[in-house]
């Protein structure tokens, strides 16, 4: 899910208000060749697979020959509901939301406030928190893997020489949570902190000159200026994580693969299995679609709070 | 610019020192923040230049059983990892082009020309934000493969090119342009076609940054619809062709991160020269 978090000032003038008379033919002729590309590429493309999904969640399709197969009704939505697979792995979807969101937001928020009081070091700061998240998942999973790895590994041995004790990573279902969630508060940290970091330059100087004429401390400045200033960007980095966690996919098939038994299988495996493994297809779409109503339904109700909000604080 | 807590010459004197202090403290805990944060790699780096024995005998006595290059050299023969490089650039630069290419044009309509259904295509690329694409990985696979489109960069390349997002990025930069410009262009005889290629574009050169560095990123980067996509093919990209190597049981442990090492070299790279714009990008759009 994406979203634009325009800086930019609001349009000098909209097009239509320009010029009162009509638009000329050659106007309306550059308008329709130049969206054309782009406009086929997206109805094809973007739009396109939505609706195949629908279309093939009332069909038997199978992934391995091409065709539909027959109609079968709502047949695929009941398997689907009353599946207590599909419920378990978007249990383990929500979870790993539930596990990754607040370490994700909170440091981000935190460190962001730290290193916006130091002025020196910036493309220090932006390098050992940003890179992880250029780096492809695969390469961070080969790396903490063997970080992982039960005695010569280094995690272990930095648990050991702290006194904890150390969970079996790859082979336990709370190892497997504890083992991905470090992992991906590594990788994805730096995307809310570069985010986080935007927004507190944007806070103007004079306010914290002003509470430090009052005998604010950075402290209380931190607490009375910062924090509350960054409420709309810590609700964009809250719903862009929860949207996110609930896609995960990549770095649980990768490090665990779904296991041990199928314990911390993401919704998005669920689909895979029975699309690529069961060869399904249209069960397959059936939970595609489940999901993806769950997911738009999220972004939706984000989106009209904070047009709710933003229309309360404007009247 | 940011936070200083400038001292001033009616502040009492201990308030001062005492934000100094805080600011030095935070300069503490930041700094052993980061270098925390830089272990994975330096830990890759300096496994990739032991030899194996060594590793399990004492992992963590980094000096132990002598440095060498050689497992980079092993983990290059044995891995294409040269061609992986070559497929994930092709497709990445030839997405990044496209992107740019159809998506500012698009973005150019919508800000300056009138034409029939302007609104409507506003309105049905505003929906699409809210899409999430990756969630549709089964139809559309099902999809490019009635279209033939399976094993080729073209299955790669099309749904970078398709994300609304870019539209917007163009859009909003476009409408930042005075409209006087615009219409001095169009008086002095050029056509539509002139004015985006050589007033608008130019003027939009951070636009096209954001959304070429934030299309070679992501479409690099993707894992899931590359294994699906090209499954057919001996033709991976780096993220796909490195997972093939992930196996717990490997105690090929220099070799692997060898190539993890050959992984994220390039992207570190990448980062260092295009870190502002990188920076500048994610903070104007909330690509995720």
């Amino acid at each position: 899910m994406t979203t634009v978090v325009s800086t930019r000032p609001a349009p000098v003038a909209s097009p239509t208000a320009r010029t009162a008379d009509r638009p000329t033919p050659s106007e309306r002729r550059a308008g329709r060749l130049l969206t054309a590309p782009f406009l086929v590429i997206y109805l094809l493309f973007l739009v396109g697979p939505l609706l195949v999904g629908i279309v093939l969640s009332f069909f038997n399709t199978t992934t391995v020959k091409s065709g539909l197969g027959d109609f079968v009704g709502l047949s695929n939505y009941r398997e689907v509901l009353t599946d207590s697979l599909f419920w378990q792995s978007m249990w383990h979807s929500v979870l790993f939301t539930l596990l990754t969101t607040p370490p994700l937001v909170i440091l981000a928020l935190g460190v962001a406030i730290l290193a916006s009081r130091i002025r020196r070091g910036r493309l220090f700061h932006r390098l050992a928190f940003f890179v992880p998240y250029v780096v492809p998942s695969s390469v961070v999973t080969l790396v903490f893997l063997w970080m992982y790895t039960p005695q010569i590994g280094l995690i272990p041995k930095v648990f050991d020489a702290v006194g904890l004790p150390v969970p079996d990573f790859i082979g336990s279902t709370s190892g497997g949570w504890t083992a991905v969630v470090l992992m991906t508060v590594w990788w994805t940290f730096g995307f809310n902190f570069v985010l986080y970091t935007a927004a507190i330059q944007e806070v103007p100087a004079d306010v914290y000159e002003a509470a430090a004429i009052d005998g604010a401390g950075p402290w209380q400045q931190i607490r009375h200026i910062t924090v509350p200033l960054l409420g709309r960007t810590t609700s964009l980095v809250l719903i862009l994580q929860i949207l996110a966690s609930l896609k995960v996919f990549d770095q649980i098939y990768q490090l665990l693969g779904g296991g041990p038994d199928q314990s911390t299988r993401p919704v998005i495996e669920y689909i895979y299995d029975t699309g690529f493994t069961a060869y399904r297809g249209g069960y397959g779409a059936a939970a595609t679609m489940v999901y993806f109503v769950i997911i738009v339904a999220i972004s939706a109700a984000w989106y009209g709070l904070r047009r709710r909000r933003a229309a309360g604080s404007a009247a | 610019m940011t936070t200083i807590t400038q001292p001033r010459l009616a502040e009492p004197k201990g308030a001062v020192d005492g934000a100094r202090l805080f600011d030095r403290l935070c300069a503490v805990c930041l700094t052993l923040f980061a270098l925390i944060w830089l272990v994975p790699f330096v830990w890759a780096l300096i496994t990739s230049l032991r030899d194996d024995a060594a590793i399990t005998q004492s992992p963590t006595s980094i000096f132990a059983g002598g440095w060498s290059l050689h497992a980079y050299s092993t983990a290059w023969d044995n891995h294409p990892i040269g061609t992986w490089y070559l497929n994930s650039l092709v497709i990445s630069v030839l997405a990044v082009i496209f992107t740019v290419a159809f998506c500012s044009m698009a973005g150019f309509a919508l800000a300056f020309l009138r034409f029939r259904g302007r609104a409507l295509v506003m309105a049905v690329v505003t929906a699409g934000l809210m899409l999430p694409t990756e969630a549709l990985v089964l139809p559309q696979f099902i999809e490019y493969r009635s279209f033939h489109l399976l094993g080729t960069f073209w299955a790669l390349i099309l749904p970078s090119v398709a994300a609304p997002i870019s539209v917007f990025v163009f859009h909003s930069f476009f409408r930042g342009i005075p409209t006087a410009l615009i219409e001095a262009a169009r008086i002095d005889g050029a056509s539509w076609w002139r004015v985006y290629a050589t007033v608008c574009m130019p003027i939009c050169r951070p636009a096209v940054s954001t959304v070429a560095i934030l299309t070679f990123i992501s479409s690099w980067n993707s894992f899931l619809w590359p294994l699906l996509a090209l499954s057919q093919t001996k033709s991976q990209t780096i993220p796909v062709g490195l997972a093939s190597l992930v196996d717990p049981t490997s105690p090929q442990y220099a070799e692997i991160m060898a190539s993890s090492v050959l992984g994220f070299i390039p992207l570190i790279a990448v980062f260092l020269l295009f870190q502002r714009q990188m920076v500048q990008g994610i903070a104007t759009t909330g690509i995720k």
